[in-house]
């Protein structure tokens, strides 16, 4: 877009960050760094919840148990982001996946290791852990074993 | 409950607005909002002001664009729903003149979304899904919440990219006969197949403009539309509202907004109409999937045929039911507070037959009009339904 030539102040600027407090959540992200994709299930109402919560909405209890997940699951749709944000600017086009887990949640996170044209929905993929390059850690999709695994 | 209705409406040139700053850009939709109703700025009692606010200078914006606007001392609020922001806050006026509260309120929808770079503009509205699960490792735009959408609708359905270009095709020919439009030239589906992937399967043209524009109404109670002998006051007959998650993956599908459904129901039912009886509609279309969607979540088309209307021509003027014909999100714009209040003033004047060119009026045979408006990626939903 051709911005016009009309006058304007450029404002201050401002960086901004937040520190999002993890602690009663920790378990998940020390799970993540031992290999394991962990869940947490209302242990009043038995809801499971992917991404895992802290208290539960259902049933107002507050007493969860952490249950590891098979990462199992089937590919329900995707998208290639091409126009990314600010703050994903030094990365290359990503797929971003949403699938269903064996245990009836689903997961939102990367798909990768697979070749565009061979991305089907219905696809079996996993949801492991994933070391990011800046040291965070998260977690993507990966196709199973012989469903378009990029060589 | 009392009976509510719109007296005023006023709305700016949508666009890229460098020429004016935020509280310049919502006088342009107030003063002519006041002048249609009648009244002065001191006779509003209360003031709703929709607004998102972070990609202009005013994080509280309410205040500012109220002390410009001559409405200081008015009560006064900024009304947040995502992308139905406008919307909320109609509902927020009309309930406060229903309730016996006021009987004379305004709603101010504004957004000045061009004083950041496009980037920075897709960054902050990707971080309104669900930041911490789907932003921070993942990236998500809104575009690609709706790729997602449009990806599962296209495999279930059998719907086709041509399918949504000629969504785009059709906001763009009414947008050209929009004087107030931000995009005012016509495109065809090639302009729309060959246009940059932005997040597949949505290209550029099947997505919205991000746009600077205000829009503003007057409501007042039955007593004060009497007192100020309204000729054709617009009376809102329905509301409808609801919410779904803001983390997408605890969705159950991704071929229809639940919260559009439910909202849309319960407009209906307390207007005692049906999906038949609307003459004419403005709907969310911040992506042409989205319009797709709406056409089936709002009962216009059985679920899983929403395309095969806009392959048959029948949401366009002279079709069952003209949608958007003032360019829609998609050529209009999206100044995101503004939109929602956008609507119910394109439709105002299509109740009182007031469209220019008339090209772009639609046949009224019920004198009922609809509004749906969508926050997120149906995070919030918003409907309002007009009588004449």
């Amino acid at each position: 877009m051709v911005m016009s030539e009309l006058p304007v102040i450029n404002s201050r600027s401002l960086e901004l960050s937040y520190k999002i407090p993890i602690s009663k959540t920790k378990r998940f992200w020390d799970g993540l760094k031992e290999g394991k994709i962990l869940a947490t299930k209302c242990r009043r109402c038995g809801k499971l919840y992917f991404p895992p919560v802290a208290d539960c909405g259902a049933c107002y209890s507050s007493y969860m148990d952490w249950v590891e997940l098979s990462g199992e699951g089937r590919l329900v749709t995707y998208t290639h982001v091409i126009v990314k944000p600010a703050s994903f600017r030094d990365e290359q086009p990503y797929t971003v996946a949403v699938a269903e887990l064996k245990e009836g949640v689903k997961a939102l996170a990367w798909l990768t290791n697979v070749k565009r044209k061979d991305i089907k929905i219905g696809m079996g993929v996993r949801l492991v852990p994933k070391q990011f390059t800046d040291g965070r850690v998260a977690y993507v999709f990966t196709p199973l074993t012989g469903e378009g695994r990029d060589q | 409950m009392r009976r509510v209705a719109i007296i005023g409406v006023g709305h700016s040139k949508f666009g890229d607005r460098q020429d004016v700053n935020l509280k310049e850009l919502a006088f342009e939709a107030v003063k002519p909002a006041l002048e249609d109703a009648g009244v002065t700025p001191k006779d509003i009692a209360y003031v709703t002001v929709g607004s998102i606010g972070v990609w202009s200078e005013e994080p509280l914006p309410a205040v500012a664009v109220a002390e410009y606007c001559g409405l200081t001392g008015a009560g006064l609020v900024r009304t947040e729903a995502a992308c139905a922001t406008g919307s909320a806050a109609v509902y927020n006026a009309y309930t406060a003149i229903a309730s016996g509260m006021v009987d004379l309120a305004a709603v101010i929808g504004v957004e000045k979304m061009r004083e950041v770079d496009t980037s920075l503009a897709v960054e902050l509205i990707g971080r309104a899904g669900s930041y911490l699960w789907e932003f921070e490792y993942f990236g998500m735009t809104f575009p690609s919440y709706y790729a997602l959408y449009a990806t599962a609708y296209m495999n279930r359905y059998g719907a086709t990219e041509e399918d949504l270009a000629l969504v785009a095709v059709k906001a763009h020919k009414y947008g050209a006969l929009n004087p107030l439009a931000h995009l005012q030239r016509e495109i065809s589906i090639e302009d729309v197949l060959s246009s940059y992937v932005v997040s597949w399967p949505l290209k550029l043209y099947d997505s919205c403009p991000i746009s600077d524009g205000s829009a503003a109404i007057v409501l007042a109670s039955e007593e004060k539309v009497r007192e100020l002998r309204i000729d054709t006051p617009v009376w809102i007959a329905g509301v409808g509202y609801s919410s779904g998650t803001s983390t997408l993956s605890y969705r159950n599908d991704f071929v229809g907004i639940e919260a559009s459904v439910k909202a849309s129901q319960q407009a209906y039912r307390m207007a005692g109409v049906g999906p038949d009886k609307i003459d004419v509609a403005n709907v969310h279309d911040c992506f042409t999937i989205a319009e797709l969607l709406a056409y089936e979540d709002l009962g216009f088309a059985r679920r899983g045929e929403g395309f095969k209307m806009i392959r048959e021509g029948e949401t366009e003027i002279g079709g069952r039911i003209p949608v958007n014909v003032d360019g829609g999100l998609k050529a209009k714009g999206h100044p995101i507070g503004a939109t929602g209040v956008s609507m119910i003033v394109e439709q105002t004047k299509q109740l009182r037959e007031e469209i220019k060119p008339r090209s772009r009026q639609a046949p009224l045979k019920n004198y009922i009009a609809l509004t749906h408006n969508v926050g997120g990626t149906g995070h919030y939903c918003y409907i309002t339904i007009l009588k004449r």
